[in-house]
């Protein structure tokens, strides 16, 4: 039991430097997202593309872009923290089983 | 020869970049909404249907079989709906967001994720704007059906080296999130082949700046899967052996 916490806290700290080394190592960029830099792709390969259809709704900007991924990573581990709340009082309010 | 042609790409794309005035390669993430041309959005949407169908079959099954399960596959749901909104910089100067959907499949069953997955790029693709309704067939297909099948296999084929389950686990979440952006690169080429090198020539570029961004967020993916299962397997032992991801007393 102890030894998972060890490896489990190893391990997140080891997801924590992968994802930071980038920003150290890497000054001059601002780690754009996907959506713009990927259609500039496309133009560069294929200039006369036309995209043939539109989101429905776009986020009128980054401010409302942000607020709707953390709506979705709060929901996400909103429900994902329950469940595991839940497992983890069942095991400590049921030793016998 | 080609090399040459590939160089020219990529000095284009590089220039064009700079046009837009920030050194920002591409990073991979949804195929986004009308840049894939009407046949390719019928064609991978098509292919999609019969795996969302008998998705919802196994996951129908499941829950009749252990009706406990039920809360495992909603966590697992929601640790992919956490995943996929996280963009996290990589070392090709750019971010990108892991899947999620391996951890899931390599304890329901691929088709499983489908289901799930497809939801996730449903509500990406109408409110966030990420990704598309149009080119939904096609990301369903790399993250929803290529990626959770990948993990599957591999999590087999590591079971069968007698590896260990973290082993497992890391390698099988891992691959499928490397392998769903070659898979939305391998898209891309066949709907945008180069003009100078065809579909080659365009596989190798998307390849090239999809897979690299990818590299450090499939490690971060595989990592994430193993604590999670870790955190399961001492917590949720009941609904494990019930899955036949643990067996007997292990």
């Amino acid at each position: 039991m102890k030894k998972n916490i060890t490896v489990v806290l190893v391990l997140l700290l080891l997801v924590v430097a992968i994802a930071v080394t980038p920003l150290l190592l890497i000054k001059d960029s601002e780690f754009g997202g996907a959506d713009g830099a990927a259609e500039e792709a496309i133009t560069a390969i294929n200039p006369n593309y036309q995209p043939w259809a539109q989101s429905i709704l776009e986020p009128p900007g980054g401010e409302t872009e942000s607020l709707l991924f953390c709506l979705q990573a709060g929901i996400g581990a909103g429900i994902f923290g329950f469940g595991f709340g839940y497992l983890v009082a069942r095991k400590k309010y049921q030793k016998g089983v | 020869m080609k090399s040459k042609k590939q160089r020219f790409l990529i000095a284009a794309t590089a220039a064009l970049t700079l046009v837009f005035g920030c050194v920002e390669s591409v990073s991979a993430m949804h195929i986004m909404e009308g840049y894939l041309p009407l046949n390719y959005c019928v064609i991978w949407g098509v292919l999609c249907i019969p795996f969302l169908i008998i998705g919802l079959n196994s996951i129908k099954k499941t829950i009749e079989q252990n009706r406990k399960a039920l809360l495992i596959l909603v966590m697992i749901g929601a640790y992919a709906f956490v995943l996929s909104a996280l963009k996290i910089p990589s070392v090709t100067g750019s971010s990108s967001h892991p899947t999620g959907t391996g951890l899931g499949a390599i304890l329901f069953g691929p088709t499983a994720m489908c289901v799930i997955g497809v939801i996730i790029l449903l509500f990406q693709a109408i409110l966030l704007a990420h990704g598309g309704l149009t080119t939904l067939g096609a990301n369903t297909f790399s993250m929803a059906i290529a990626g959770p099948f990948v993990a599957y296999g591999i999590y087999i084929l590591c079971k069968k080296l007698n590896l260990s389950k973290s082993a497992g686990v890391f390698l099988a979440a891992g691959l499928s999130d490397l392998f769903t952006y070659s898979v939305t690169a391998f898209q891309l080429a066949l709907a945008h082949p180069s003009e100078v090198g065809g579909f080659q020539a365009s596989f190798v570029e998307f390849l090239g700046i999809f897979a690299v961004t990818q590299v450090p967020l499939a490690i971060i993916e595989g990592l994430l899967a193993v604590v999670v299962m870790k955190g399961l397997e001492s917590y949720a032992r009941p609904e494990l052996t019930e899955l036949r991801y643990l067996e007997g007393g292990n």
